[in-house]
């Protein structure tokens, strides 16, 4: 498996993702700093991204859209804080009208394959603060969780 | 972006939970449905100012509300509820799908010494 590991910290409103690939730091770099390969991973088969400004130094911009099912465009945007090729990268990833998340990537070379840390940490927004501390340790998990006994009904969506 | 569209989906409902009072409302109306007057009485505050709750969390899709002679019904929605309590996870999938991509992209590119 490529993801060798996920950790999600409620309280300090991050998600760590951990994953390693048969290849070279650099070769890992490629897929960030070069924006031709950047479109074939970052948005999903269904929404394919464009980038439209690629400027991978601190201050920079990298600007794109993605392209959804029924045509319609939506942007998109980094700007970029860090950048240490090919070992890291750290931006704030966004668009108009929401508070931008913090993104940290750390890319280590060990033999014979690469490890990549991406970091993600939520604005410190209080709503979110609430809501994520809410929906995880009391009150609303513990709602939900009673209705899903009452219902009969998994967890799922 | 599918990315952002979760988060932004999920803008209104931050802003619906960050107060107390509603947050108190979407606990109780998602176990039993209560009128407005029901739900003003149990607060320190006007049933102007509660009914103004109450409209921030259907805005949100957080409860819905529904007529009943003169009273006004409000019934937590609970899939919502879930969706936002579960953001951490679509953000995982959302990565775990990038890196799966990330991966394949990976496999193809020559590696460094490779004959082209």
């Amino acid at each position: 498996m490529t993801v060798t590991g996920v950790h999600k910290d409620p309280r300090a409103r991050t998600m760590t993702l951990t994953a390693e690939f048969a290849a070279t730091a650099a070769g890992v770099w490629q897929l960030w700093a070069d924006p031709r390969r950047l479109e074939r991973w970052w948005g999903p088969p269904t929404h394919p991204a464009t980038v439209v400004e690629h400027d991978l130094r601190p201050g920079g911009a990298v600007s794109y859209f993605v392209t959804g099912p029924d045509g319609a465009r939506s942007p998109g945007w980094w700007r970029v804080l860090a950048v240490s090729p090919p070992y890291g990268l750290e931006f704030e990833l966004g668009d108009p009208g929401i508070p931008p998340l913090l993104v940290r990537v750390r890319i280590e070379e060990h033999p014979g394959r690469a490890r990549m840390v991406v970091v993600t940490t939520f604005p410190s927004a209080d709503a979110m603060d609430q809501l994520i501390v809410m929906g995880f340790e009391q009150g609303l998990t513990a709602a939900v969780g009673q209705i899903d006994e009452v219902l009969g009904a998994g967890p799922g969506r | 972006m599918y990315y952002h569209m979760v988060v932004d989906e999920l803008d209104d409902v931050f802003h619906a939970l960050a107060d107390g009072t509603r947050r108190d409302i979407v606990v109780r109306t998602l176990q039993n449905e209560y009128s407005v007057s029901a739900l003003s009485r149990l607060y320190p505050m006007t049933f102007a100012a509660v009914q103004k709750h109450v409209a921030v969390l259907e805005r949100a899709a957080l409860v819905t509300k529904r007529r009943s002679g003169r009273e006004q019904l409000v019934t937590g929605n609970v899939a919502t509820v879930r969706r936002a309590a579960r953001l951490l996870d679509q953000l995982e999938l959302i990565w775990r799908a990038r890196m799966d991509r990330f991966g394949e992209i990976l496999a193809e590119d020559p590696r460094p010494g490779d004959p082209a």
